[in-house]
């Protein structure tokens, strides 16, 4: 399995953002143990990245590796929404994914 | 505008664009936001470009573009041809872009609560990056489309719009109309920015597009009511016409200039005041185009520069019709005594082109205007829109303290008035008229001076003829009457005694 590079973008310390943060770790943790690279970014931090990204809603993940890019946005609360977004859906196989929903 | 009035009130930002400070009574309600509402294709996007640009040539104020809809390549294409170079001005630090539009095949999944806050802070963080005082936002309500939670976008927007205020910018917002008189904005984006509301329309009436802005409301500050006519025009963008705001102020001269025509000089008391308003009315053929070129001509005894607009013939015809009167144009032109200039009425909208007009005679400050015919320029209109322009157009003529002729065709060939002149007889100061006589089955050519403010003039109508030399005014038709009803009747002289012994003293 190839190695994902994930990059999670947040505005400021708030429940919303931790609350992502708390989600995420725990998805990775089951399904991607060792796998992953994570980068949380904040926004008021460094707002030129949130620019060059376009991100208008966080939170918001990012999936640069392994193609194709996805985004997810929200708290990150829906894991199934979650794992879909990242291609992890355990009910589709690879050649399916085309027609998952929004 | 009465500025100490306002002191302690709320101040104004001159956007600079051109009309618009006056009809708003000095622009913008500084540190508050605007909204500007409008149907699609009623040049939003451009106000809002030319907000942030006016403040940077004009004022060297920086200014943030929040775009929702297009792409910032897109918007520094678009507005390249109207003279805005956006690229460099970011270069320079001058303009920020923060690029809120949908990218191609940027598909995001929904798992969970969100908001916008990234937006804003990006907004924040481009303010303060340049330093701006003008922010533009095009257009809020496209992003509702990007999201589906509506009502979380509406609270996370109106966040966004309270932000802004706060950031003490001078803030544009525009939104999206379904109909041109309808609902202010879709969305109900009107209520964010309740405090001041301008519609941009683009009225379809009579198969002509016309453009109008309204200040629907300045809260706590006063600007001029109802819809002003305004165009898009290239290298300047948005020009208004702002009519309530033209001032009946212009100087009268009492110094006279020659006609070109030392018989009709005299008949107007000794010629025209050098700031008048001419309007020659008369059927087709009958000398009005030959008594403008006598005009035009006489610029060059007095080392004056005429400009002549013509509507109706081209430069060629234009050319050759006046040597055929002894006058030789194209001399005139290389000695830079004259201009002339042709146009389709058609090629233009008349807004456009009483920009045009404006514009050439401010750069060739002509000390003679001619415009032949206003009446060609009706038919591109409608009656509003060519009311206003002949306002727009005499106003401005006579604030540059020129000389303007223009001619007038009527409709019928004997007698009659024209629409032309019902709109712009109270605007003219002398008023010439060009009238066919039929007598004996002949058509022969009569002249009289019907208004001639602020002066004698000749009361009675002359016949006149046209040879290679040009017009040679006669004796008056002294024993005809009815020649401007139409009806030409001879009376006999023994009548004619009778009337004028009718008001004698006995």
């Amino acid at each position: 399995m190839n190695k994902f590079r994930l990059r999670l973008y947040i505005t400021g310390k708030t429940p919303k953002s931790e609350r992502a943060i708390a989600n995420l770790k725990e998805i990775c943790k089951k399904e991607l143990e060792g796998l992953y690279e994570l980068q949380i970014i904040d926004v008021l931090e460094s707002p030129q990245l949130a620019e060059d990204e376009k991100i208008l809603a966080t939170p918001a993940l990012i999936k640069d590796l392994p193609p194709p890019l996805r985004r997810i946005i929200g708290d990150l609360s829906n894991s199934e929404k979650v794992l879909l977004g990242l291609d992890l859906s355990p009910v589709t196989s690879g050649n399916q994914r085309k027609d998952r929903g929004r | 505008m009465n500025k100490a009035k306002k002191n302690n009130a709320i101040e104004k930002t001159e956007t600079g664009i051109e009309g618009f400070d006056l009809i708003s009574e000095g622009g913008l309600p500084k540190g508050r936001t605007t909204l500007i509402a409008g149907t699609s294709g009623s040049a939003k996007t451009v106000f809002a470009v030319q907000f942030l640009s006016e403040g940077i040539i004009k004022k060297d104020e920086p200014g943030v573009f929040v775009t929702f809809e297009e792409p910032p390549e897109d918007i520094r294409k678009n507005v390249i041809s109207l003279g805005w170079d956006v690229a460099k001005w970011e270069q320079e630090g001058k303009w920020a872009f923060v690029d809120a539009s949908p990218s191609i095949g940027e598909d995001h999944v929904i798992a969970g609560e969100y908001d916008l806050g990234a937006l804003l802070a990006r907004i924040e963080y481009a303010v303060k990056r340049i330093g701006a005082t003008r922010i533009s936002m095009d257009s809020l309500g496209s992003s509702f489309a990007r999201f589906s939670e509506a009502g979380l976008v509406r609270n996370e927007l109106f966040k966004i719009a309270v932000a802004v205020k706060q950031m003490g910018v001078t803030a544009i917002i525009t939104a999206e109309r379904t109909e041109e008189y309808g609902d202010i904005a879709r969305f109900g984006i009107e209520e964010f920015v309740a405090d001041n509301v301008i519609i941009l329309r683009n009225v379809l009436e009579s198969e002509k597009r016309r453009r109008t802005m309204e200040i629907l409301k300045f809260r706590g500050t006063s600007h001029q009511k109802g819809e002003y006519p305004f165009t898009v025009i290239k290298n300047v963008g948005i020009v208004a016409i702002p009519l309530s705001g033209i001032e009946l102020k212009q100087r009268s001269s009492t110094v006279r200039i020659s006609s070109g025509n030392a018989e009709l000089d005299k008949m107007c008391g000794g010629g025209f005041f050098r700031d008048s308003i001419i309007l020659v009315s008369g059927a087709t053929g009958c000398g009005k185009t030959m008594l403008s070129a006598a005009f035009a001509a006489e610029a060059t005894k007095n080392q004056q520069r005429a400009l002549l607009l013509a509507f109706e013939e081209s430069r060629e015809q234009l050319f050759r019709n006046a040597s055929g009167w002894g006058i030789d144009f194209e001399k005139m032109e290389n000695d830079g005594i004259l201009k002339v200039v042709c146009r389709y009425p058609e090629a233009e909208g008349l807004e456009d082109h009483l920009i045009i007009m404006k514009s050439i005679i401010r750069d060739f400050k002509p000390h003679r205007v001619i415009v032949d015919s206003l009446s060609a320029l009706e038919r591109v209109s409608t009656v509003k829109g060519f009311r206003e322009f002949v306002i727009a157009l005499t106003s401005f003529i006579k604030h540059q303290e020129v000389a303007g002729l223009f001619t007038s065709t009527t409709g019928e060939l004997m007698g009659g008035t024209s629409v032309t002149e019902a709109h712009i007889s109270t605007i003219t100061d002398t008023i010439i008229l060009l009238r066919y006589v039929e007598m004996f089955g002949e058509m022969r050519r009569g002249i009289t001076a019907l208004k001639m403010r602020g002066s004698m003039h000749d009361k009675d109508i002359r016949e006149f003829n046209i040879d290679g030399k040009g017009m040679h005014i006669g004796k008056s038709f002294s024993n005809v009457t009815g020649i401007l009803s139409g009806h030409p009747v001879f009376a006999a002289p023994e009548e004619i005694d009778r009337v004028r012994d009718l008001f004698k003293e006995a």
